[in-house]
């Protein structure tokens, strides 16, 4: 059992950075997700001798990324929402030249400056590839403090098995709220790395270098086919996602992060009530759990899809129900949350009032 | 190919050879353009150092994009503009080793302008060679931030206005009285004189940076004959009588000497 602390999202994360052996950060001061880069630059550096340093934009952060990542360090940013958006041609570049690395988005509202508040806005972004160019990242999303920890490790373990960036996609309330957390053991730094690296050349070996860049159509097309090898082999092996009360369940009430959260309380609610609703939470956003949704709706009377935007991963499910049962959606924006009481009308509305 | 100089050129005769740290992938740039001259003095001193090993480049993105492909040093290609962020992440990694960024004018001095001055503000320990010709090569001929007043380009078809587009940019001034800066010199190649003390400045450079002193960039007024248009000669003849008065030649920074 490890060392149990309350703490708050963006410091957990921070702390679980540090303890899994992080060589290097390098982020942009953004609200919600400031603290990650205040508590790393207390004592990181003493404590591992991990490099953190204050970039300039978010822009310059995630190319500090590239550098570190292609000379084989195992290295973080975070960031939020807008800060994340320039950040998208540095993650194109990344996917691309296949560099491990763990990024963190404390989502806030949008679009534009927006406000500060949380939000999952930015599913649409992580998910299809916020970049240019046909590529993904694993995305994982916490809702809860300690899972924001523990995808720290297992973000670094997937970078690092496929060579891809790992994406954590939280958002302000996880990333501000204090929850009691179990943290990893202090794990040593890497001191081997791996022969792609560009850690100088080795004598008698071959120079190594990164790159994105094949400007004959059929190499780059070669290029596009390993990548999509490997995304067709992350979604056959890596697909995660909980779910409760689905094995009597004429309903399902579906989100992720914070925004499955809050289906809990719902579905203890509808539960109470006498309606038969179990959830489904994907904890991999891509890689999506497709064969759940379309497994379970085959004997549901309706799913409704609860999330902090407009209707985003509601598009996921739908494409993964194939028509099997009725898709509602239910969202608040800007930086508002859904409320249980919120849900259990927007259901009774559409699946008991309404006799869909 | 590499075989024909040994079939017959005996050793003692000799008098030149290309460095080891070149590879043997021939140059895709235009004749007479100073890159290949540029590429060649690095990694000369780099074999003179002995530092190839210890070495890590950065690629940019314009006309020596593909410098990873002529330099037999472990290199990386970044994101337009974002060279210097990019080192930075490196040397911040392995402080030990000898990191150096490569760039043209568009790339440093436009579009990662913000990369290039905050990685000098932060005394970042790396070396930028710096390719200042005046002209966007890649793209073929548009107008560059180091464009003469009155040059024409493609995006300046009437020639250069600074009233409505704006003044040609001196980088290497901007940085140089930013405390974390070292060195900062403004050479050519476009005489053999010249080549010989770009070389010079590339082993001072490196030297620094093993000394920890700070960021260094050595700028090097370069030609583009392709895209003015003109032969060799007349694109060397245009860095003399254009380039030169307005990007004067020199040392515009030295680290102190205790």
């Amino acid at each position: 059992m490890g060392e149990i602390k309350l703490m708050k999202g963006n410091e957990a994360l921070a702390e679980a950075m540090i303890r899994e052996g992080c060589d290097a950060y390098f982020g942009y001061p953004i609200t919600p997700q400031s603290e990650v880069l205040e508590y790393l630059s207390i004592d990181a550096h003493k404590r591992t001798g991990m490099v953190v340093l204050q970039s300039e934009s978010e822009v310059s952060a995630i190319n500090m990324v590239y550098g570190a990542a292609a000379a084989g360090k195992r290295v973080m940013t975070t960031s939020s929402s807008p800060g994340m958006s320039l950040m998208q041609e540095g993650i194109s570049y990344i996917a691309s030249a296949e560099l491990p690395c763990v990024l963190a988005n404390v989502m806030r509202g949008g679009p534009g400056l927006g406000t500060i508040q949380p939000s999952q806005g930015d599913y649409f972004q992580s998910v299809k590839g916020g970049g240019h160019g046909d590529y993904h990242m694993i995305v994982l999303a916490p809702s809860s403090v300690q899972e924001m920890v523990n995808y720290v490790g297992l973000g670094f373990e997937l970078a690092e098995k496929y060579r891809t960036p790992v994406m954590l996609l939280a958002d302000g309330a996880i990333g501000q709220m204090m929850e009691k957390v179990e943290l990893p053991d202090q794990k040593p730094r890497k001191t081997v790395f791996p022969d792609w690296a560009t850690t100088g050349k080795i004598a008698g070996k071959p120079r190594r270098y990164i790159t994105s860049l094949n400007i004959k159509p059929e190499e780059m097309e070669k290029i596009n086919h390993i990548l999509q090898n490997k995304y067709a082999e992350i979604t056959k092996n890596e697909v995660r996602y909980v779910t409760k009360n689905i094995e009597d369940a004429e309903y399902i009430f579906t989100g992720f992060g914070l925004g499955a959260r809050i289906c809990t309380k719902a579905m203890e609610i509808a539960r109470e009530k006498g309606y038969k609703v179990g959830m489904i939470r994907p904890q991999t956003v891509w890689p999506f759990p497709t064969e759940i949704y379309n497994k379970t709706s085959k004997n549901l009377k309706g799913i409704l899809c609860v999330e902090m935007n407009a209707g985003q991963m509601v598009e996921d499910v739908k494409l993964s129900v194939n028509g099997q049962c009725p898709v509602e959606f239910y969202g608040r924006t800007g930086g508002m949350l859904p409320s249980p009481d919120e849900i259990i009308e927007k259901f009774e509305e559409c699946f008991i009032k309404g006799g869909k | 190919m590499s075989n024909f100089n040994s079939d017959i050129i005996s050793p003692e005769n000799l008098v030149y050879k290309k460095p080891s740290t070149l590879t043997d992938t021939p140059l895709h740039y235009c004749p007479g353009c100073g890159h290949g001259t540029v590429h060649k003095l690095l990694m000369e001193v780099i074999e003179e150092m002995g530092i190839q090993n210890d070495t890590i480049g950065v690629a940019p993105v314009g006309c020596s994009v593909f410098a990873y492909h002529y330099m037999d040093v472990d290199m990386q290609e970044a994101a337009h503009g974002r060279a210097c962020a990019v080192a930075t992440g490196i040397k911040r990694c392995f402080p030990e080793r000898y990191v150096f960024t490569y760039q043209g004018d568009g790339d440093l001095a436009a579009i990662g302008t913000a990369e290039t001055i905050h990685a000098a503000n932060r005394g970042e320990n790396i070396l930028t060679i710096f390719i200042n010709n005046g002209i966007y090569g890649m793209t073929s001929g548009q107008m560059a931030p180091t464009t003469l007043e009155g040059m024409v380009t493609t995006t300046s078809p009437h020639g250069r206005n600074v009233k409505e587009q704006g003044y040609p940019l001196k980088i290497s001034d901007l940085i140089a009285p930013l405390p974390g800066v070292a060195y900062v010199t403004r050479q050519s190649v476009h005489k053999p004189a010249n080549v010989r003390k770009l070389k010079k400045a590339i082993k001072q450079g490196l030297e620094y940076q093993k000394k920890g002193l700070g960021y260094c960039m050595i700028e090097v007024v370069s030609n583009c004959p392709s895209n003015l248009k003109i032969s060799a000669l007349e694109a060397n003849k245009f860095v003399e009588n254009e380039m030169l008065p307005f990007y004067p030649l020199g040392d515009i920074k030295v680290p102190e000497v205790k």
